[in-house]
Parts: structure tokens; sequence; C-alpha cells
């Protein structure tokens, strides 16, 4: 090999490398390592951010889910709360529907059974009225001839004796 | 479509396989001269003071670049042209009252060279016979190219980030994520997570900083083709910025498995010279294993052009066209996995050398 002197090559290298070296160290490395961890970084934090968000979301439609549960649950006490009462009134309309007929047919029976005895008293004193005349009527017709008159008292007296 | 898909690849395919029967039926000025497969290879992967881009008529095309010398009465600069073309020591070149030859790209003192007798003394280690020699070389002039395309690349990449938050695109879209790769794939793992972001910026610019050189040299035409990466001297100047680093970042763990490892205390003095043959032997593989892969690469994917050449025929283009292409689709890879393979190893040792927890 005809390498000329090793001082030139050995010079030359040292002062390009080293030039070369800080050249590209401040104006090429740098912005380009800096860029692309930058980037890296930002690709980093949006998979990051998307994560979360898919979290968030898992989350959210979590509570939805259970807010949704929540709901029907409190929906369906309601209804059976409602179908309750409304049991409940129409037990009491009906037992208290019934209390009232049978007070009712108790008010009724004892009115009949009032206007009965008064009907019954009016009957008997219109039977006794009506009895005493014709009594008297009989009595009147049959007093009316003596004959009749002392017939009688000797029957009553008749009668008087078997007593 | 696809019958004229298959049909352009096969059209390139011969070309790329025929081109060398057309360099060689052009004509070359080397023909006068006895062919050397050694020297051409030699020439090619080394380093010289001109950029030859091509022969036209046996006149050589040449990019000239300057001569910076330190002499002994200060800085000289002047434009490669002078030495002409000449290796072999035998043009004078004279520079404010100096005078300096060039013998196989070394610039030594013209009288100093004079008086060099033994070839041996002969080499760019000689200093007594030469001046200090600050030249902007081909490899030099490649590298700064290479600096300036990454810096125009990553700033433009950098930019776009303010414009574009969205996903990257464009060029952004391409070079992320390489950068990515080399975060995720080499700084953090090897690193950790605490401290891998102190390192990134020297990971990057050395991993982006090979590869880019590794691709320059497989391009076969000016104004790249320089064998940068498969240079010694550049890969250990890398080697020993690894180290350096590696060194300073080490923490009290690093060092107390260096010169009290878990050993019966007796054995300290054998194992204190492995640790410390250790802490040199890991930049020194990195050192040669970048320059040993990328010059082979270089030399056999030569070696098969030279084939023809040295066969003497323009028959054996074919079969040497069709090795080339492979070997540069191979070539291609190796640029890409060494790059790989420098960076993963840095990152390794700075990993090392800043790990938290005793592990044995």
């Amino acid at each position: 090999m005809n390498l000329t002197s090793p001082e030139s090559l050995i010079f030359w290298t040292t002062i390009i490398f080293v030039v070369f070296f800080f050249l590209m160290k401040k104006f090429a490395w740098k912005p380009i390592l800096g860029a692309v961890k930058s980037r890296e970084e930002s690709i980093n934090n949006a998979l990051a951010a998307a994560e979360t968000a898919k979290l968030e979301m898992q989350n959210l439609t979590a509570s939805n889910e259970r807010l949704l549960a929540e709901a029907r649950a409190e929906r369906d006490a309601m209804m059976k709360e409602a179908r309750e009462i409304k049991e409940k009134m129409i037990n009491d309309a009906k037992s208290e529907a019934q209390a009232q007929g049978e007070k009712m047919i108790a008010q009724a029976k004892s009115a009949i059974e009032s206007e009965k005895n008064a009907a019954m008293a009016e009957l008997k004193n219109q039977v006794s009225t009506l009895s005493i005349e014709i009594a008297e009527k009989v009595l009147k017709s049959e007093l009316a001839n003596t004959e009749a008159q002392t017939k009688l008292v000797v029957q009553l007296l008749g009668d008087a004796k078997l007593n | 479509m696809r019958i004229a898909k298959s049909t352009i690849q096969f059209i390139a395919v011969l070309l790329i396989t025929l081109l060398p029967i057309s360099g060689f039926a052009g004509g070359s000025h080397s023909e006068d001269k006895e062919f050397n497969a050694t020297d051409l290879i030699n020439s090619h992967i080394g380093d010289s003071h001109e950029f030859h881009i091509a022969d036209w008529n046996g006149h050589p095309i040449t990019f000239y670049l300057p001569v910076i010398l330190w002499t002994e009465n200060g800085l000289k600069v002047f434009s490669s042209k002078k030495f002409d073309h000449d290796n072999e020591g035998k043009e004078v070149v004279e520079m404010d009252g100096e005078k300096f030859v060039r013998y196989k790209e070394v610039i030594y003192y013209a009288d100093k060279y004079a008086e060099i007798t033994d070839e041996a003394d002969k080499s760019g280690l000689n200093f007594a016979a030469r001046p200090l020699n600050f030249s902007i070389t081909k490899l030099v002039f490649s590298m700064l190219m290479s600096v300036i395309i990454l810096l125009l690349l990553f700033t433009a990449v950098a930019r776009s980030y303010n414009k574009n938050k969205m996903a990257p695109k464009g060029l952004a879209g391409f070079l992320e994520p390489l950068v990515l790769f080399v975060r995720d794939d080499i700084a953090i793992p090897n690193i950790g997570h605490k401290n891998y972001a102190k390192y990134m910026p020297y990971l990057l610019t050395i991993f982006f900083f090979i590869w880019i050189n590794n691709l320059i040299g497989l391009i076969p035409f000016f104004p790249f083709s320089s064998n940068l990466t498969g240079n010694i001297y550049f890969t250990f100047v890398l080697a020993f910025i690894t180290f350096l680093i590696t060194t300073f970042s080490a923490n009290k763990n690093y060092w107390g498995h260096i010169f009290a490892p878990p050993v019966p205390k007796a054995l300290y003095p054998i194992m204190w010279p492995v640790e410390i043959i250790g802490m040199f032997t890991k930049p020194f593989a990195l050192m040669i294993r970048l320059f040993a892969n990328i010059t082979a690469g270089h030399i056999i994917i030569l070696s098969l052009i030279s084939l023809i050449y040295i066969f003497k025929t323009a028959w054996i283009s074919p079969v040497s066209g069709a090795f080339v292409l492979f070997m540069s689709v191979l070539e291609m890879l190796v640029a890409a996995l060494q790059a790989y393979v420098f960076t993963l190893l840095s990152a390794l040792f700075i990993g090392q050398a800043v790990e938290e927890h005793d592990h044995h």
C-alpha cells in the first residue's frame, strides 16, 4: 500500500471527524432524536389517553347499566307497591262496602221490625177497636131484645158457675 | 411489462459484464509497460496527492489536490500538479527555496532523498528525510465530501421535523428507521436505558460516517472510489476515539474489573497485564476489522479486473465482469455490515465501561 505520510490522514480525520461530530450533534442528531422522542411520547400519550377513554367508556357503560337496573328495580318496586295499594284499596272498599251493606241490612231489618211491630200494634189496635165496635154493635143488636139479654146473662152465669 | 423489465435487466447485466471489453479495446497507455497488478492495486487502495479521473489518448485527466507541507522553514502550500504525475522521485519541485521530490506518494526533501541509499528508508515513516505532510489527499477530499453529503442529508431531515409533525415521509422516512435502528438495536441493548442517550450522537455519527464512506469506496468513478474506510490510519483514528470514550466514561466497576479482578490476590501480577492489554485489544480489533474487510473487498474487485490484463484477452472479461458484479453486490452488504459491526462493538465497549452492576 502506498500510504502517504500517516500524519496527513490522522490529522485531517481527527479534525474533520471532531468538527463533523459536533456539527451533526447540534444540527442533526439533537433535533432528530428530540423530534422522534417527542413524537413517541405524543403517540404513547395518545395511546394512554385512548386506553383511559376506553376504561371510562366501560365505566360509563357499567354505571349506565347499573342505573338502568336500579331504575328497573325501582319501577318494579313502585309497580308492586301500586299493585299492593290497589289490592288493599279494593279489599278495603270491599270490606267497607260489606260492612256498610250489613249495617244497612241490619238497619233495614230493624226498621222493618219496628215497622212490623208498629203495624202489628196498629193492627192490634184496629182489631181491638173493630172488635169492640163489632162487640158493641153485636151487643147493641143482641141487647135490643130482652130475651136474648136474659139468655146471655143466664149463659154468663152458667159460665161463671163452671169457673 | 414483465418481459420489458427482464429484458432491461438482461441488457444491464450484459453491459456491466462486457464493460471491461470496451475499456480494453479503448487502449491504455500502460500497453508499452509490463502490466503489474500489485502496483495497480496498491495505487488504487492507497492514498494519493491527486485524484486521477481517467486517461485520454495516453494523457491522464486528473483533479489536482493541494499539497500542504510543514517544513523546517514553515508552511508550504502548492498544487500537486507541480509533481507532474511523477512518483519516482525524479521531478524536483522548488517552492520558496525548498526542493521536494515525490516517491510513491511520499514527499521528501530533494537533498535528503538523494542521500537515501537503502530502499527500506524510502517510507512514509522516515521523518528525518521529509517534511510533515498535511496535504488534502484523495482520502481527505473524499472524507470532506462524505461529511458534506451527510450534513446536507441530516440537516434536511432535522428541518423536516419542524414542518411535519406527523409520521415521517420522504428523506426522513428513509433515514429515520436507520437512526431508530442504531438507537433501539445498537445503543439501548448494549449500553442500557439509563446511559444510552449520552452516546447516541457518537454512535449515529460513526455509523453513518463509516457507512457512507464504505459506499463511496464502491462507486468506481470520480469523485468517489476512494478507499477511505480501508485505510488503517482512518480506522485507527475512529477506533482510538472509541477507546477514549470508553476509557473516560468508565465507572469504578470497569476499573475494578481491571485492577481488582475476582481472582486470588496472588494472581494480580498476572491479571493486570492481561486486563490492561485487553483494554487496547478491543479498539485494536475494531481498527483491523474495518480496515481489513474494506481493503479486502477492494483488492478482490481490482484483482478480478486485473485478470483481463494478466490473461491479455478480452474474452475473460465476461467472467471477471460477472464476478465483479457479484463482489460489488456483496460489498454493498459488507459496507452496511461493517458500519453496523463497528458501531455495535463501540456500543458494546462503552456499555461494558458504564455498566452499573458487577457481573462476573
